[in-house]
């Protein structure tokens, strides 16, 4: 039960984490179709703008300006890059934001160097909150579930109730109608993308000091968000939000439970030994494979559901 | 006629520029060193790099050897074995004695089976590969060669140091390592030295994690917390270290870390303030063993490379080893592989630290004493301007890790 609730509790918090990524990328993703690969570098790069602002003026200020910076470069990137590359169609955009990803890290390690940066928890909220069987719930980890749930309302607010959401949703389907209607779609991929990537920067704000700020950090949160983004279906924000809890709550239970292949062939009554064909497989535990098992489902969900959990067309 | 002439004063001044070449080749002992210099892993060879410019500056000061100054040259492996066999390949080319490598044991092996085959096949352009830190036992017992000299302990030397730090009040450990090579060389000899040194220590869980693929480490705190383990012993590397302890601090667990790599380039600021007096490194340097033993020349050469670039030394293994080259060159009367690796065995050196060391010469391995540095407050020398910094908890001395070996090594004759 104790490590059940706490289990819980961690896998929501990063699955939170998850769904402020990707809901950017798959905004992204869904309305441009673009791949964008250096949407985690946005997140690296919310994290490093984060620090250098708060050495200055604090965290609370850093939290919005960043984002901020991260959305302007964002639509920068857009307009000045992307835009051009789109005409010669998917694949020119792909490496073009490949491209994009490497520049920026080796940006980031040229400013601020290779080692981890020290981005700190701010002291207002470097208090545990609550204790549950003995294991500390720090405040900052109900502060990031707070933000994300306020993003989350507030994206999905802005897109259905909005104007300019409306418009969005209708680019997203039909981007020529919305066109001949006299909307400027380009404008709009340019306010999605810089959008979106705000958002990532903000995810690197409070994801930033929650782990390590460091110049491989957006390698290594870069695969994962788009396991969560084909998963969840393109064009579904709901679906990108489930999919970011259950691929947290996954990673996390995957590593509570030591079983393996072999102790459920032990319920029917077949033992395993070293001579047993497959042996290895056979008895490695779930907590050395969870990390992969996204991925796994990932590709089951691509074979026998290509549009993902909510999709609404295929991917 | 004409043409010919031309053709035999072309020759000569080539022959004149190649002598020149040659002659000035001559007057420094090229060392080649390969590691990551760019990606991921590049601030490992970058702060290698530059802790041995400092270190060859200094010896060079004190006459390097036989009169010439040592000279390091730099190759990007990029972490891959294929890329070290093309620096091996540029540092035969031109001659060099030496060619050093520092990180990833998987590149170690490739690197003395290349250097074995060249020096087979080319007696007289012989190299010397000096390995300082991949440490996965094998390569000075099955896969020992006379041409592979180690100048940091091997793992399970490391494993023994820390099971020998365990406090007396310690009875449940639990071990994590990372899913690979070396991270289950660690689980194996850290079990191995448990079982013979503390019969008391009960195991409580051993785990492997994927390499560099956990962002969150908070279910594992959850699980080491309710097996009731009162310490985390892991030689885990990298993210894979400074997010473990980030997540075991961040919940408050009453837990003591101990770890092979905290101390190396940006463990400290990833641990903080927070694991004041709860993470343990097992070392070859800290900054604070040479106050700490009250050695002012020691301490001075420390604070030397400090005042000049802004990361911590740790390398004082590296100036053993050019301590080694320098008397071992000067001995060897030229600098000649061949004679230089017979020299090198079984030779012995005062470190500077002031402690006896010895390259063994059953499997040459380097025999020399080593540290466990807490990190905690109050300390001379902080560790990346975090306030802390890793005093001495202990000390175990070379003849202490003078562990046996199965190296049947050949010779040449």
């Amino acid at each position: 039960m104790e490590v059940f609730v706490v289990s819980l509790l961690n896998g929501l918090v990063y699955g939170m984490l998850l769904f402020m990524l990707a809901s950017g990328l798959t905004l992204i993703l869904s309305m441009m179709g673009v791949l964008n690969f250096a949407h985690a570098s946005a997140y690296m790069l919310g994290a490093y703008f984060a620090y250098t602002i708060s050495l200055y003026v604090g965290f609370w200020p850093a939290l919005i300006v960043a984002p901020v910076l991260c959305g302007l470069v964002g639509a920068a990137i857009e307009m000045w890059g992307l835009r051009r590359v789109h005409r010669h169609g998917h694949i020119a955009e792909l490496l073009f934001t490949f491209g994009v990803a490497l520049i920026i890290e080796k940006a980031v390690q040229m400013t601020w160097g290779l080692l981890p940066v020290p981005y700190r928890v701010p002291e207002l909220l470097d208090f545990p909150l609550f204790r549950i069987y003995g294991t500390q719930f720090p405040a900052y980890r109900a502060f990031m579930l707070l933000i994300s749930a306020l993003m989350f309302g507030a994206i999905w607010l802005g897109l259905t109730r909005t104007r300019v959401g409306l418009v969005i949703q209708a680019a997203l389907t039909h981007p020529d109608m919305a066109s001949a209607l006299g909307h400027n779609v380009p404008r709009i991929f340019t306010l999605v993308f810089a959008a979106g990537t705000a958002l990532a920067g903000l995810a690197g704000v409070i994801g930033g000091n929650y782990q390590v700020t460091e110049p491989a950090m957006a390698f290594t949160m870069g695969p994962i968000v788009f396991v969560v983004v084909v998963f969840g279906g393109l064009g579904s924000l709901t679906g990108c939000f489930i999919a970011s809890i259950l691929m947290g709550l996954i990673q996390t239970f995957a590593v509570v439970f030591d079983v393996s292949l072999a102790d459920l062939l032990a319920k029917f009554g077949i033992t395993v030994t070293a001579s047993t064909p497959f042996a290895e497989i056979l008895t490695v535990t779930l907590p050395r494979i969870g990390a992969l098992l996204p991925f796994l489902m990932m590709v089951l969900i691509l074979v026998f559901r290509p549009r993902g959990l909510m999709g609404t067309r295929d991917t | 006629m004409r043409a010919r002439s031309g053709i035999s004063i072309l020759l000569g001044l080539v022959l004149a520029i190649a002598g020149m070449g040659g002659a000035s080749a001559q007057q420094t002992i090229k060392v080649a060193y390969t590691d990551p210099l760019s990606g991921p892993f590049a601030q490992v060879g970058d702060a290698n790099l530059k802790q041995m410019q400092y270190i060859i500056d200094f010896i060079n000061a004190k006459g390097g050897a036989l009169g010439k100054k040592f000279e390091l040259v730099p190759f990007d492996n990029k972490s891959q074995p294929s890329d070290a066999l093309i620096a091996l390949k540029s540092a035969t080319d031109q001659n060099m004695p030496f060619i050093m490598q520092c990180s990833g044991s998987n590149i170690a092996a490739a690197l003395i089976d290349g250097v074995n085959k060249h020096n087979d096949r080319n007696p007289d352009n012989r190299i010397i590969y000096l390995n300082c830190g991949a440490v996965a036992p094998e390569l000075t017992n099955e896969q020992c060669s006379f041409w592979h000299f180690r100048f940091d302990l091997h793992a399970a030397m490391k494993a023994e140091v820390m099971v020998r730090a365990l406090p007396k009040e310690t009875t449940k450990v639990y071990l994590i390592n990372q899913d690979y090579l070396f991270g289950q060389s660690v689980q194996r000899e850290l079990r191995t030295y448990l079982a013979k040194l503390r019969p008391d220590v009960q195991i409580v869980g051993d785990e492997l994690i994927p390499l560099g693929k956990i962002k969150d480490f908070s279910p594992y705190i959850t699980k080491i917390k309710a097996s009731g383990a009162q310490a985390l012993m892991t030689g885990n590397w990298g993210p894979d270290m400074n997010l473990l302890i980030k997540a075991g601090i961040d919940a408050g667990a009453d837990l003591r870390y101990y770890t092979f790599y905290a101390h190396l380039a940006g463990g400290p600021t990833a641990i903080g303030a927070g694991g004041d007096g709860r993470v343990l490194s097992v070392m070859s340097f800290g900054e604070n063993v040479a106050p700490e033993l009250g050695n002012k020349e020691a301490e001075e050469f420390t604070k030397g490379f400090r005042d000049k670039h802004k990361f911590d030394f740790s390398a004082a293994g590296y100036r053993t080893i050019f301590e080694y080259l320098q008397a071992a060159v000067n001995k060897a009367g030229a600098v000649d592989a061949t004679k230089i690796a017979f020299a090198l065995e079984g030779m012995t050196i005062r470190d500077f630290l002031g402690f006896e060391t010895t390259m063994r010469k059953d499997d040459h391995q380097l025999i020399s004493e080593y540290f466990v540095g807490s990190f905690k407050k109050g300390v001379k020398y902080d560790a990346e301007n975090t306030g802390l910094g890793w005093a001495t908890a202990a000390t175990v001395l070379a003849k202490d890790v003078d562990q046996p070996n199965t190296c049947k090594m050949k010779r040449p004759r």
